[in-house]
This record gives C-alpha cells, structure tokens and sequence, in this order.
C-alpha cells in the first residue's frame, strides 16, 4: 500500500519538475523574442539603404549611421589585429613551452581574473593609460587598444583550448621526419587548431562591437568619419547608449539597435559554425 | 659478413628511478628486417625510440651506454639529421590533417626542398615504395584522413620514406590494422629492406616469423636472446624465449 503511495508520489514530483522546466526554457525564448521583435518592430521602419549611407546629423537626432559604421569597423578590424597575434603567440607558449608549475599556474589564474574583469574597469585603465599617459587623446587607437586588453583574455583561452585538443601524434609525426619544434607547431599544429582559433577571435569580435563603457573613455564620442586613427569616432553602441540615454530620437535609436544585433548575431552564427565544425573534426 | 649499421654497447635508459633498459648491447644490420618481441612492458618500444631519440620528448628519461647508428654515437649528431636518417611509423596511422600530397611533400619542404617538380618526383616515387600510388594517384588533393587505416599506415611509411631515412624504425605498425592491409604491409617490408634497415616491434610471433631476418627476445628491459630469426623460433637458447614463442606466457 505504501509502496503504490510512493511510486505515485514520485510520479507527480517527476510531472511537476518536467512542467516547470518547461516553462522556465520557454521563459527564456519567450524574453529572447520580446527583445528582438520589439526592437525590429520599432526599427526595421526606419532602416533604409540611405540611413546606412548618410551622416548623421543634428547629433545622430536626424540622419543615418555611416560614421559610426566606420568608427566601429576600425576599431574592430584594429583590435583584432593587435589582439589575434599576442593571444596566439601567448597560448602556443602556454601549451607547448611553459612548463607546468606554480609560475604557469600564476599566469593562467591570472588570464581567469582578466577574463572576468568588468569592462568600465578596462575603460578607465584605457583612459588613464592610453589616452592621457601616453597622450594618445580620445581616438579609435586608444579604444582599439583598451578592447584589445578586454578581449586578450578569452582569445588565449580559447586558443589554448583549440592547441591542446590537436592530437599529440601529429607533434610525433612531424618531429619524427625531422621537423624542429618551431616548423611542427607554425606548419601543423596552428593550422589544425585553426578553427578554434578563429572562434575564440569571433567572439572578441562579438564582444568588441558589443562593447560600450570601455569605448566611450577611450574612443570618445565624436560623431564625424575619422579620417586617421589618432581621430575619435563613436561605434554602434555608443552611439546606441548616446541616442537612449540622451532622448533625442526614438526612431534613429532603434533602426541602430537593429543593425547591431544583427550584427552580432552573424558574429553568433559564423562562431557557432566554426564550433561545429571543430567537434565534427575532433570525432573522427 | 652483413654491414653492421646500429651498434649498441651496454645501454641503460631509466625512467626517473625506474630502470626500463638493462644493459642492452645489439648490433643492427644493414638491409634486413630486425624484429623486436617480447610481452607488453618489456621496453621494446623505449628501446626503438632510443634509436631517433624520440625519448628526448620525455622528461625525466636518462640514457648511459653506447648507441651508434652508421658509426657515430646518436647523441653526437644534430638530432633534425638523426631523425632525418632514421625514420619511425608509429603504432596508429598518424597521417596529417592535409592533402595525401602535401602529407609527403612536408619532411621534404622542412628539409628545403622547394622546387614543384622535383617535390611530385618525390610523391610519386615513396607512393610507388610504398605500395599505396595506384590506389591514390587520382586523388593526390583529396583529405588524407578520407582513406582506410592500411591506406593511411601506408600513407606514413611513404611519408617516412620521403625523406631518404637509411633506417626504418617501425612501432608495431599493424597492430591497429585488419589481417588484409597487415599482409600488404607485410608484403612492402619485403621490398624496403633492399633499401634501409628496417626495425620493427611487434606482439605479433607469426609475423616476426614471417618477415624477420634477426629477432631479439624482449623481457623486463633485458635483451634475453637475439640471433637470426630461424634460429630463435626453431632453436632457441634460452628457456625463456623458447616459453615464450611457444606461447606460454606474455
């Protein structure tokens, strides 16, 4: 009797937590649509090939983007190229040179703490370094070079990841044939860690053209075509925050919310490919 | 009398405080198949890789005694020429993530060789060594992981061969392959040991027996007996390799 009693009780508890995971995941979608149809309801209206390809003006209240889509392609294209470098050459160090002990364990706590650093902090660093200490002012460098710091962290890590995951017999292979150890690692080791490598750059890039406190301390805000990089320039969500936080157009506000998530959402998906694609390669 | 072309005096190889080679002393000859048997553990293997220095890879390894190959002591040589003469194909087929073609085309590039033609001689004559050019030849681009593990061991022996190694070390290479790429393998060793010194390990007695001119009986780090291989299966010396060959214990 009172086994019947038990297997029932558990039954309903097992009913009870399927409902309400259920509902909690909907939650999540349902919260993910609001945003993203809100935003393309108020927006896509307003977007237009000219909105794309005109100045702003009246301080972005009338207007297009165009200035700012270039400030935020330098700044991406920048920090990536600074970036992608130092992180790979740090995580091959870390993987195929450092030596596993306290000192490599003090680096790699370290590029966690980073990791997790909030990005106003990165922000006023950039400012009080970047810009005043070295004199480089408000321009698309300074900010180039403090997101640079920001997104460091996760391309080592991820590069690392990719690094460890290629299989040691290729290393055996290629220094059995008498390959030194800098021609095994630049001819096959980056290369076959080379979609990991690039989704750990996507997502510095996703964080980049996401980013906008670091920016704004350290790009500025000026709204013209930098003509050099020693120029200020606003990216996206700056000029995002700007337009929100100042009021001066609702319409301009969303059709740029519109062009940055999807923006980021091709980041997204060009990263999640690449993903796949290095799991598919990993099972054979 | 054959040309002797790796000499061993009294080689002690430890593994931190654990002693893997006892004494080893082996002379090596030219144009033959040298198998190495003996039960898992036995330091077959390490020994092998004593032979390219494969073990510098390790640490804590330490190597005392004599190793020779073609009359100068391994450790005298610069270890990218070492390896360059005495290649190894290991236990699992480890092909690179590339084309068949630039798979082989690779030791030869490390080495310098840049020329386009001189690079598909290269291709075109290990594929052929190696038994394995027929089967790929319209596929030269294609991936070479796309091909059957006795393809991809043939695919590393070509490899290795491209390099003009005039040593072959071979890591129990059939052991991860089917009874029918075994025998093709089997068969090209037949044909490399015109060329090179060919050195294989293997758990496998019939095929030490098969292929082998000279075996040497493996056992707890202790070379027990080594003699032409007739020898060993048919008369041994020692009661060890007899009860081992005969399959009573490893």
């Amino acid at each position: 009797m009172n086994e019947i009693k038990n297997v029932r009780h558990s039954r309903i508890k097992e009913r009870l937590a399927f409902y309400l995971l259920c509902v909690f995941s909907i939650l999540t979608i349902i919260v993910l649509a609001l945003i993203v149809s809100d935003i393309l309801v108020k927006g896509l209206p307003h977007i237009s090939f000219n909105f794309l390809l005109e100045e702003p003006r009246k301080m972005g209240k009338a207007g297009g983007i165009f200035s700012v889509i270039v400030s935020t392609f330098y700044i991406v294209v920048l920090s990536v190229v600074f970036a992608a470098p130092i992180g790979i050459a740090a995580s091959v160090y870390l993987t195929e040179y450092a030596k596993e002990g306290p000192v490599l364990r003090i680096i790699r706590y370290g590029i966690e703490a980073l990791a997790g650093v909030p990005s106003i902090i990165y922000g006023l660093f950039g400012y009080s370094f970047f810009v005043v200490f070295l004199g480089l002012k408000y321009s698309i460098l300074s900010g180039a070079l403090t997101l640079t710091l920001m997104i460091l962290p996760t391309i080592v890590r991820t590069s690392e990841e990719a690094i460890k995951a290629v299989p040691s017999s290729y290393r055996e292979g290629s220094l059995a044939l008498g390959a030194t150890k800098l021609q095994t690692i630049r001819k096959i080791v980056i290369p076959t860690a080379m979609p990991g490598i690039l989704t750990g750059l996507i997502l510095g890039i996703g964080r980049v053209v996401g980013e906008s406190a670091a920016v704004i301390y350290t790009a500025g805000s000026s709204l013209g075509v930098p003509d050099s990089i020693l120029r200020p320039g606003r990216t996206l969500s700056v000029h995002l925050f700007t337009l929100a936080s100042e009021g001066l157009s609702a319409e301009n506000t969303y059709a740029t919310a519109v062009v940055l998530i999807t923006l980021v959402l091709i980041i997204n998906f060009i990263a999640n490919t690449l993903i796949n694609k290095i799991f598919i390669a990993r099972r054979r | 009398m054959e040309n002797v072309r790796i000499k061993v005096r009294d080689a002690n190889l430890y593994y931190g405080d654990h002693h893997a080679l006892k004494n080893i002393s082996i002379d090596i000859y030219d144009k033959s198949v040298t198998a190495l048997i003996g039960p898992s553990g036995c330091g077959k293997s390490t020994f092998l890789r004593c032979l390219n220095r494969m073990n510098d890879l390790i640490p804590n390894v330490k190597i005392n005694g004599e190793i020779q190959v073609a009359g100068n002591d391994v450790n005298r040589y610069d270890v990218i020429l070492l390896r360059k003469k005495v290649g190894m194909v290991f236990q699992k087929p480890n092909p690179f993530p590339m084309s068949i073609y630039e798979n082989i085309a690779y030791g030869p590039r490390i080495h310098g060789i840049k020329s386009k033609t001189t690079l598909d001689d290269i291709v075109e004559k290990s594929l052929r060594e190696a038994a394995l050019w027929e089967e790929v030849k319209d596929r030269l681009k294609s991936d070479a992981i796309g091909l059957s593990g006795g393809q991809q061991q043939r695919l590393c022996i070509a490899r290795t061969i491209a390099v003009e190694p005039e040593v072959l070390l071979m890591d129990e290479p059939t052991s991860a392959l089917d009874p029918a790429s075994t025998m093709k393998i089997e068969d090209l060793m037949e044909n490399l040991k015109k060329q090179y010194t060919v050195i294989i390990v293997t758990h496998n007695m019939q095929q030490a027996g098969r292929i082998s001119d000279y075996t040497a009986f493996f056992l707890n780090g202790e070379i027990i007996e080594y003699d032409k291989t007739e020898k060993i299966f048919y008369k041994p010396r020692d009661k060890r390799t007899e009860d081992y060959i005969t399959g009573r214990f490893g």
